[in-house]
């Protein structure tokens, strides 16, 4: 089993006439086929998309006709920042299950209202400001690239999406492979966090062991090691491997990620790498190293 | 995006909020009339810049004095020798590093008799996913020190963004806060109004500190810290106009010109690299092997060539670089893109110092034959690995 998507996952896209959407539903066509249904735009409805390989997908004018025509399970969104919390709402009012935003620079408030309307709804939201997710030879929502994945049995989750490569890349390299790859986002307030993709993780049969990269800022690395001790006292536990992003940036300044702060005290590497080495996590000092540490913590 | 002081009480002015007379001043001319439009009999004369701590701080200059960056004038004559002093000078505090900032404005405010300090600040509460009140009776202190030393002297209300700051949202803050009779009125009052002034300009953080009760029991906002969401500047022109960029590096503006994100940092190896976590990063693994980062660059998902270009250049502009390293995994970006538009840069620049790329993902066979035919000295790398181990090599060879 993967987690979240796999092959029967049917996927619409908000935003898809743009180019982002354009080239990267093209590429998660060619992607083993990934199912991808229709796409939407307020003023498009009743239009044809044509994909790079001349595949061709519908346009509706909304997220819920869009679901209600195609049956689709998740939604991928690449609308720009200004219009994407709007965006996500739409999808969440359609009852769409699983929402995916690639969008990075949604405002933080925006963020906010969404995840007040979040908690009371049935989705479950990937992002903002995320690589989206990949079931190696089944399925790829967002914009990871392809052909650096292997199916296998590591689960893969981080906070930055190229840094979610290094680790897939590294994992194939080692023969490993990946079960699934989910890249939760680097904002601040987002729709699921690493504690939630964990529990997915520990609860997936074929998921033999994690690779968890978090990053400077906030307080999520800590719950999930938190998380983690609870679990093992339950005899739920599986070999993990991290990496935490930012030792050497300075207090005060963000980094690239709205999230990556350190600020009051909090968000610190090396809290964050001690919470996480006190729950089991073998964490690597380099980023280079995340699969051979993974090799080395399995043999034991 | 920071703001002065001086603004950020003009914006919460104009929700309502109690602030003090005052005018900011930019040049010695300007501060006579300045001072005579208050009404005295105590002028307070306040460094602007963009770092806390000007209270406590020093100036490098001698003939600053030996006071700190708020000065009080107890007549106009000792409120204009202030401005005298402080204009143009250059003030350390805690936090503005060693090399100081320049005063290149002050704000003269009229001055208030203070009873209690208190401590009041808002902020997203990434745990919550909620707007946050942080309240203490122990204001005018690092509030840092505070939440180590005595945490259980910190209040935190959460606002419900359905409903915002309720009746019982701001009775819990007056009541943190030890608010009575006028003192509790004007709290009722102004807790909604900064909520609102949060919201609808979309800062990240509004600190008060200290909020007071003047003798009079009336509160006042004594000094005010407002931070922007850079990501929602688009839709507020009036705050984008506020914009002081003579308190930002000169190289971050170009960045930022470019949609690159980019922080000067104290090393000597440069590094552009896509995505912000491998960028941080990047930044470790030359720590690890034993030099420092001159700088984090992020030059993004969508970056084409003349993106690259300029990041190179901004890179280049710092004296201190003494190599360079290229690190980009594409996902979206295509690595024959990448390629080419390092070779642009370094054809135009002349390059003079050692050039490390490791090039991965999208399009990487095309990316790595354009580098390798350039007949330019550029050194490749395999890995992240490979690619840290030899910059710091080359720079440490140099």
């Amino acid at each position: 089993m993967s987690i979240l998507i796999d092959k029967n996952t049917k996927v619409i896209v908000q935003g898809l006439t743009g180019n982002t959407g354009s080239f990267h539903t093209s590429q998660a066509l060619e992607y083993f086929g990934t199912q991808m249904v229709a796409g939407t735009h307020p003023k498009k409805a009743g239009q044809k998309w044509t994909a790079a390989n001349g595949a061709e997908l519908p346009i509706y004018a909304n997220a819920g006709e869009a679901k209600e025509a195609t049956g689709a399970d998740a939604s991928v969104i690449y609308v720009p920042p200004a219009g994407a919390g709007a965006a996500i709402i739409e999808a969440i009012e359609a009852e769409i299950p699983l929402i995916v935003c690639i969008t990075e620079g949604v405002p933080v408030l925006d963020m906010v209202k969404v995840k007040d309307r979040l908690l009371k709804s049935k989705s479950r939201l990937i992002g903002p400001n995320c690589p989206g997710l990949l079931t190696p030879e089944q399925c790829k929502i967002g914009i990871m690239p392809g052909s650096i994945f292997k199916k296998g049995s590591v689960g893969v989750l981080s906070r930055s999406g190229t840094l979610t490569y290094e680790a897939v890349f590294q994992t194939t390299n080692e023969g490993l492979g990946q079960t699934t790859a989910v890249g939760i986002g680097g904002d601040p307030v987002k729709g699921t966090e690493f504690i939630d993709v964990l529990e997915m993780f520990l609860a997936d049969d074929e998921t033999k062991s994690i690779i968890m990269i978090g990053e400077i800022g906030g307080s999520a690395e800590e719950d999930a090691a938190q998380f983690l001790k609870d679990e093992a006292k339950k005899g739920r536990k599986k070999p993990m491997v991290g990496f935490i992003a930012g030792r050497t940036a300075p207090k005060g300044r963000t980094m690239g990620h709205a999230g990556a702060i350190v600020s009051g005290g909090k968000g610190g590497a090396e809290d964050k790498i001690e919470a996480m080495e006190s729950a089991g996590i073998r964490v690597s000092p380099s980023p280079a190293r995340l699969g051979v540490t993974m090799t080395e913590v399995l043999k034991g | 995006m920071n703001i002065h002081e001086h603004q950020a009480k003009a914006v919460l002015k104009e929700f309502g909020a109690p602030v003090a007379e005052g005018v900011a001043v930019f040049s010695v001319d300007e501060a006579p009339a300045a001072i005579d439009s208050l009404p005295g009999p105590l002028w307070v004369v306040k460094s602007q810049i963009h770092a806390g701590g000007r209270g406590k701080g020093k100036f490098k200059e001698k003939e600053a004095g030996e006071k700190g960056g708020v000065r009080l004038g107890f007549s106009k004559e000792e409120a204009l020798d202030h401005v005298k002093a402080m204009l143009g000078k250059t003030l350390v505090t805690a936090q503005t590093g060693a090399d100081g900032k320049q005063v290149n404005r002050l704000y003269i405010e009229a001055g208030a008799d203070i009873s209690r300090e208190l401590y009041l600040s808002l902020l997203v509460d990434r745990a919550t996913s909620k707007i946050a009140f942080v309240a203490s009776t122990e204001g005018g202190m690092d509030i840092e020190e505070v939440a180590h030393a005595t945490p259980e002297k910190i209040v935190t209300v959460q606002i419900e963004p359905s409903t915002g700051v309720t009746e019982a949202d701001a009775g819990k803050l007056c009541d943190a806060l030890k608010l009575d009779g006028a003192a509790r009125d004007d709290g009722m009052k102004l807790f909604p109004i900064l909520y609102k002034a949060f919201v609808e300009k979309d800062m990240s953080m509004l600190e008060i500190n200290p909020l007071i009760v003047m003798e009079d029991g009336h509160l006042r906002v004594l000094d005010a810290k407002v931070s922007f969401d850079g990501n929602a500047l688009f839709r507020h022109p009036d705050i984008q106009a506020l914009r002081d960029k003579t308190e930002e590096d000169e190289k971050e503006i170009e960045a930022a010109e470019w949609d690159l994100a980019y922080i000067a940092l104290d090393g000597t190896i440069g590094c552009m690299v896509n995505g912000a976590g491998l960028a941080m990063a990047t930044m470790d693994i030359i720590k690890l092997y034993g030099e420092e980062p001159a700088n984090f660059c992020d030059v993004g998902g969508g970056a084409n060539a003349e993106k690259v270009a300029a990041a190179f250049k901004i890179i280049m502009k710092d004296p201190n670089v003494k190599g360079i390293l290229v690190n980009i995994f594409g996902g979206i970006m295509k690595c024959d893109v990448i390629a080419e538009g390092v070779l642009q840069a370094v054809k135009e620049t002349n390059l003079a110092v050692p050039l490390v790329v490791r090039l991965e993902g999208t399009n990487v066979e095309a990316g790595k034959k354009i580098i390798a035919n350039s007949g330019l000295n550029v050194i490749p790398a395999d890995d992240l690995d490979d690619a840290a181990q030899k910059i710091v090599n080359a720079v440490k060879g140099a």
